[in-house]
């Protein structure tokens, strides 16, 4: 089953002729993805032509899109001064799924592109500032590296993407269900809280890893949220016990204000729900590891 | 980024919310100069007020009322140069004396839980409103603004009534609410607070202090909010590797730290952080620096010549998880980079690869046999090795 994306997702890639989102639908392409199409204004009726004798459509609106491919998947790769328009045109196609992988943009137009989704009810926005999600095996939606681990029965959450990568590499022996990166944004779409509730139900999840780190307090109701629903072992790690007051850490959401936002604070309260919490991704890792391997048993 | 109290003055008079005329001085004279002007119309009575980005201005001795130019010379001298909370004021505003009546607070911010637009709004302002949530959280009043909507007339009634005010100021606190939303929205501000906001003895409501953070995010859309940076304190390290658009934190240790991907250079700093304890001196992570997922050579070699730029710099700890980019690419461009810098590059360098290509890359690192590179398979191998260097070197 994996959560929000299977083998029979169909995905369309908006910015699909730009340089990165060439090169990416490549990748995903290559790791066994079904995409149905490209959108690009202005270039509709264009074919783009990729590695392995692939031709992918070009269209010139979401809606022309999926009303040719009923696509239920969009990944977003338009530049940040134009990503909000590019939102709202895959929630008015009333596309299932939006993933937005570009980073940088402004908090005002994901505030109001966030609205305007769950006001129509039609889209589950992912990222900004994402490294998408993939269902190792069967369909890989974003910019996450596909041959870093393969299908298995954990599954994972996480809020940036090169320690999605890492996590992954590092458990590689059993496999993921879904690994998804949310984002490091103020305000992203899909929360720890979304993913955990999916994988909870996932038939094809055993275990969760679920990566945090400073800034909001997404950890803390994450953790409220596990102790009331989610029976299976959880395993948590949080990034930036050093960062100082007031800086930004790369991530636009990753700041400790004051004291609020503080990764100690998250590590607490996760623990407190019962979570085990790793120092450090290896040890974080070797805790899931005692974890399937006692599943094994 | 956040502004200066002056800077948020001057966005709030440019959308029409009630403030008393202000100017910025950097010296003494300028301030008196300043005080002549600003105090016409008050009886010459000004505050001469410390600009510095953090709170409690007050108590430290910041914020004097001057009632002639011997008393504006005077404040003025002592509060320039003076520090609070480790912000040394280079600047401080002269603004008109005004005769308060009564102190409220009203701010608009961003809600990262309800990932939407909070405002909130107390009768009783001018204190420490953290304070005031945690004490009397009935006296704040708390309305969620929906972000497609924002603050109209009726959004900002509910707020003022919400916060108990009666019909007398209505008129004029929903004029200003519609006036600070419009400083929110179209300066794409993530905060906007006043504390106080006042009515004074003629029962005029006047936005007294003004607290503006801007999302940089969205400058391209304000291509005025560069000149609003302050360049006097930022740090040499953090403007140059600015302009060379490097993502770089500088903090207080001793170990340079590269990385690719925000969420691991963060975790690599704690990881260093721990490695430390153990070895003398307790070495901490020199900086924060993410070069992004794309560590080309070009790119690695900027990140370098900053973190070698920095003189309390011992070791240099490069971890880099091959994701998109291989390993073999990512080692290419170390090498790369420290041909580049050449006599330049003298503090040992510890290279942590993995992930794509990572055989490759780590052969390439052994064969070029830099004298200054070791290379470790474990990020906390890395770690440790980065933080005895660096306690070495002491």
């Amino acid at each position: 089953m994996a959560i929000f994306l299977n083998a029979d997702s169909k995905v369309i890639v908006q910015g699909m002729t730009g340089s990165e989102g060439k090169k990416h639908t490549q990748r995903m392409l290559a790791s066994g993805t079904t995409i149905v199409g490209g959108v690009t204004p202005g270039k509709g009726g264009q074919k783009v032509e990729f590695e392995g004798g692939v031709s992918v459509p070009v269209f010139g609106s979401v809606a022309e899109a999926v009303e040719a491919t009923s696509a239920d998947v969009s990944v977003i790769f338009v530049p940040a001064k134009f990503a909000k328009a590019a939102v709202v045109e895959a929630v008015d196609a009333k596309i299932p799924l939006a993933v937005v992988i570009t980073e940088g943009i402004a908090v005002k137009d994901t505030a109001e592109f966030f609205t305007y989704a769950q006001q129509a009810g039609t889209t589950r926005i992912i990222g900004p500032n994402c490294p998408g999600l993939i269902s190792p095996g069967k369909s890989n939606a974003g910019i996450i590296p596909a041959n870093i681990a393969e299908a298995g029965r954990v599954g994972l959450v996480s809020k940036s993407g090169t320690l999605t990568y890492q996590m992954m590499y590092e458990l590689r022996e059993f496999g993921f269900s879904t690994a998804i990166g949310i984002g490091g944004d103020p305000i992203i779409g899909t929360t720890h809280i979304d993913a955990l509730e999916a994988f909870q139900a996932d038939h094809e999840t055993d275990a969760i890893v679920m990566i945090g780190e400073i800034g909001g307090d997404a950890e803390e109701r994450a953790a409220d949220y596990i102790k009331d629903h989610v029976t299976k072992p959880v395993v948590g790690y949080v990034a930036g016990f050093t960062a100082p007051e007031g800086k930004t850490m790369g991530h636009a959401g990753a700041i400790v204000s004051g004291s609020s936002g503080t990764a100690a604070a998250k590590k607490e309260a996760l623990e407190a729900a019962g979570v085990k919490v790793g120092k450090t991704p290896s040890e974080t890792a070797g805790l899931m590891k005692e974890i399937m391997q006692g599943l094994a048993k | 980024m956040d502004l200066f109290e002056y800077q948020a003055r001057d966005v709030f008079e440019a959308h029409g919310v009630p403030v008393l005329a202000g100017a910025v001085a950097k010296t003494v004279d300028e301030a008196v100069a300043a005080a002549e002007t600003i105090g016409a119309d008050s009886g010459g009575v000004v505050v001469v007020k410390a600009q510095v980005k953090t709170g409690g201005r007050g108590k430290a001795g910041g914020v004097k009322v001057a009632k002639t130019p011997d008393e504006v010379r005077t404040h003025a001298e002592a509060i320039l140069g003076m520090d609070i909370k480790g912000h040394t004021v280079h600047q401080v505003m002269i603004a008109q004396g005004a005769q308060i009546a009564e102190e409220y607070y009203f701010s608009v911010l961003l809600d990262r839980a309800n990932r939407s637009y909070l405002a909130m709004c107390s009768k009783e302002g001018g204190v420490e409103i953290e304070q005031l949530a945690v004490e009397r959280p009935e006296a704040l009043a708390r309305i969620e603004v929906d972000p497609l909507v924002g603050i109209d007339e009726a959004k900002a009634t509910e707020i003022a009534q919400a916060a108990g005010f009666g019909d007398d100021l209505l008129p004029q606190l929903v004029d200003t609410f519609g006036k600070l939303w419009d400083v929110y929205r179209e300066e794409d501000a993530t905060l906007v607070e006043v504390n106080p906001l006042v009515k004074t003895q003629d029962g005029t409501i006047i936005a007294l202090d003004g607290k503006v953070t801007l999302d940089d995010n969205a400058g391209f859309r304000h291509p005025d909010h560069a000149a609003l940076e302050d360049q006097a304190s930022a740090d040499p390290l953090e403007a140059a590797a600015k302009e060379k658009g490097l993502n770089y934190v500088k903090l207080d240790g001793s170990v340079g730290i590269i990385g690719n991907g925000a969420g691991l250079v963060m975790s690599t700093l704690d990881v260093v952080a721990y490695a430390g304890e153990d070895v003398a001196g307790q070495p901490k992570p020199a900086n924060f620096l993410d070069i992004g997922g794309g560590a080309s050579a070009e790119v690695m070699a900027n990140g370098l010549h900053i973190i070698l730029g920095d003189e309390q710099v011992k070791s240099v700890f490069v971890n880099v998880f091959g994701g998109i980019t291989a390993c073999d690419a990512v080692a290419n461009g170390i090498v790369g980079a420290l041909n580049a810098l050449g006599d330049q590059a003298t503090k040992p360098l510890v290279v942590r690869l993995d992930g794509n290509n990572v055989e490759e890359g780590r052969l390439i690192l052994a064969e070029a046999a830099h004298p200054l590179v070791s290379i470790e398979q474990t990020m906390d191998g890395a770690a440790r090795k980065a933080a005895e260097l660096a306690s070495a070197a002491n």
